[in-house]
């Protein structure tokens, strides 16, 4: 490896020796493309003409205080995952490959992955637990239409971490020929770095955008985080600068009980899925089953450049509950007429608290992603009057 | 002499046998009376895997294994008691661990109690060579010999550090995947010389060794001995006689010790 990987003490290459080859040809990939012009042209192009980018800076008019969303709601495929899916299947077009795998969870970055497959010409296999399967059906069905197999994973808990063991297992026996796109900034180097490096597209459009559009920049820059891929690139280029970076966890149905989805706040150091980072696990190290009503949050590991910036202390992390991202959720759709994914109603949630004990504070919230997804949930915890 | 330079002293030319089963699967009484049997086979070698929530590197009957033993409550302090068990009984057979990094990083003094109980190696199914050096140095203190896996695929460099970081023996993978994938019954003779050229631990194959002839030919390749894993598991999963499976393979790692 050329890079170290490293963030702090998290981070690294934790994976069997038989994948470290291809990590390393994955690394040398994005290195060359990184000082290749016509990488960046291309990529440039399918983001803006392709995915719709750069995305607005929206002011809310009726939510108190001063909050301002990153519209990641709007890009072509309903979310952030899209920059980076563009971004590492050029990356695997580079490469040779000709068949991509990824995990997923709700199904957006299933989705997002079959969306690339599709435009570039891969033979696309997105696994997903069954679990996942059986409650997000319309989003299978978005992955078939666009070519993509969908394979139900049937170990462990049958969610998002045991799509990720599955496709690691495939690509150990799959490298040669197969990209792993895995869609959110954790996992084994180079896959923190490079989908931080993909997804900063947010926060410097957000940065240049407040300063356009308010003329400085924001208090507070506030994003839900999972595996943590929307938060860090919205942080990313703000982190040099004296602004406050708050990540939201899934709180769940409380702190103070098992069911969340919160690492950074309960979890130990550990390693799971290639990275040095918190784990949600119990204390002989077993990783332990999490809970959010988003699925994208419902992760027991995150990025390990979150748990860099959470020892360092240049970031701090909270906890959203379910029932707080259902009341943030509500309110953005009858105050600003926006229905955004559960995920980034965390965020919003924090954003609310916030605003009510600083009016005047300039507040920056990722709205990572779009609300149809979660729609149909809504309805059955809302009752159908809402 | 560590129990595993012993044990290839007294095999000679001989391939050695190691068996590898799930600690406490289905239940710790039953997981102890299994690894009696792998012995009674004539197994040369023990790898016990302390069973974990994700193993990435374990294929559906591993990972099925796992689940069974932690559903049953199986803890990592049982699995050590096990070991204990059956240093007890047997006191010069080999017994390697295999598991995975974050049961290592979350108990204190994991290589020191594993160590206590009588192990002589440990394998970390996620720690390649690249992040392993802090790991091996906590085993040289413990006094347990690091084990590393060595695939076609890892380059000439990587096995020289595997040669200056590895004791009891190389894991070898001689195809890609994840254990119990379908042997073809091609060995990596090439891996072996190179590993030798490095000056790494003994060559021994795992993944994909169900049926004698599957020992044979890794035998044939130069490898210094196999272990039999899946297959041994599944067998025990249903009842199967395990004894009879182990004497099988262990009758294939003489058939070719001879010249041909």
């Amino acid at each position: 490896m050329r890079l170290s990987g490293r963030f702090g003490r998290f981070g690294g290459c934790h994976v069997p020796e038989i994948l470290v080859p291809a990590l390393e040809q994955l690394e040398a990939a994005f290195l060359d493309a990184q000082q290749d012009s016509t990488f960046a042209t291309e990529l440039g192009e399918l983001l803006t003409h392709y995915a719709g980018r750069p995305t607005p800076l929206t002011r809310c008019r009726n939510l108190a205080g001063n909050i301002y969303l990153k519209r990641e709601d709007l890009l072509h495929g309903g979310a952030h995952k899209t920059n980076q899916v563009l971004a590492q299947g050029l990356l695997a077009k580079r490469m040779g490959k000709t068949r991509l795998i990824a995990e997923t969870g709700a199904g957006q970055h299933g989705v997002a992955t079959a969306i690339v497959g599709a435009l570039l010409g891969f033979e696309t296999v997105i696994f997903m637990g069954a679990e996942d399967v059986e409650r997000q059906q319309l989003n299978v069905f978005r992955m078939r239409l666009m070519g993509a197999e969908v394979i139900p994973v049937e170990s462990g808990g049958r969610t998002l971490k045991d799509a990720i063991n599955e496709a690691l297992r495939d690509w150990s026996a799959s490298f040669e020929t197969t990209h792993y796109l895995l869609g959110t900034a954790a996992g084994p180097h180079p896959f923190p770095t490079m989908v931080r490096d993909f997804q900063r597209v947010i926060g410097r459009e957000a940065r240049a955008q407040m300063i356009e559009q308010v003329g400085r920049l924001p208090d507070a820059v506030i994003a839900c985080v999972g595996g943590g891929s929307n938060a860090i690139g919205l942080f990313a280029d703000f982190i040099g600068d004296d602004v406050r970076l708050i990540g939201v966890e899934a709180a769940g149905k409380g702190l103070g009980g098992a069911e969340h989805g919160a690492t950074l706040l309960r979890g130990m150091p550990g390693i799971l899925h290639g990275a040095e980072t918190y784990v949600l696990q119990n204390g002989d190290g077993q990783v332990t089953d999490t809970w959010s009503v988003s699925a994208g949050l419902d992760y027991p590991a995150v990025g390990p450049e979150h748990a860099h910036l959470k020892d360092s202390g240049r970031a701090e992390y909270v906890g959203a509950t379910d029932a707080e991202a259902l009341a943030a959720f509500k309110a953005l759709a009858t105050g600003e007429g926006i229905l955004c994914a559960f995920e980034s109603a965390h965020a919003l949630a924090h954003a609310l608290k916030l605003a009510e004990r600083e009016p005047d504070s300039a507040i920056l919230v990722g709205l990572s992603g779009r609300g149809d997804k979660d729609v149909a949930q809504a309805e059955q915890l809302l009752g159908p009057s809402a | 002499m560590s129990r595993y330079a012993a044990m290839f002293e007294r095999l000679g030319r001989e391939g050695a046998l190691g068996a590898f089963v799930t600690l406490g699967d289905p239940d710790l009484q039953t997981s102890a009376g299994l690894l009696d049997a792998l012995v009674a086979g004539g197994a040369d070698m023990i790898e016990v895997g302390i069973p974990f929530s994700d193993p990435v590197a374990d294929g559906p009957v591993i990972q099925a294994a796992a689940l069974r033993a932690l559903n049953a409550g199986v803890r990592v302090a049982d699995c050590f008691e096990l070991i204990a068990g059956f240093r007890a009984k047997h006191p010069e057979v080999p017994v390697g661990i295999l598991t995975y990094a974050n049961l290592v990083v979350a108990r204190a003094g994991f290589m020191r109690d594993a160590a206590e109980a009588g192990a002589e190696s440990l394998l970390i199914a996620d720690v390649p060579a690249l992040e392993a050096e802090r790991f091996t140095r906590e085993m040289d203190q413990a006094g347990i010999e690091p084990v590393l896996i060595a695939a076609a695929n890892t380059p000439d460099a990587t096995l020289g550090r595997i040669a200056g970081l590895a004791k009891a023996y190389t894991y070898c993978v001689s195809r890609v995947g994840i254990t119990g994938t379908h042997a073809d019954g091609e060995f990596d003779g090439e891996l072996i010389e190179r590993l030798e050229k490095a000056g790494a631990p003994p060559p021994i194959f795992g993944f994909g060794i169900s049926r004698p002839e599957h020992v044979r030919a890794a035998i044939r390749a130069g490898a210094r001995g196999v272990i039999c894993g899946s297959a041994i598991v599944d067998l025990a999963s249903r009842g199967g006689n395990v004894t009879e499976l182990v004497r099988s393979l262990k009758a294939a790692t003489r058939n070719d010790s001879g010249p041909q």
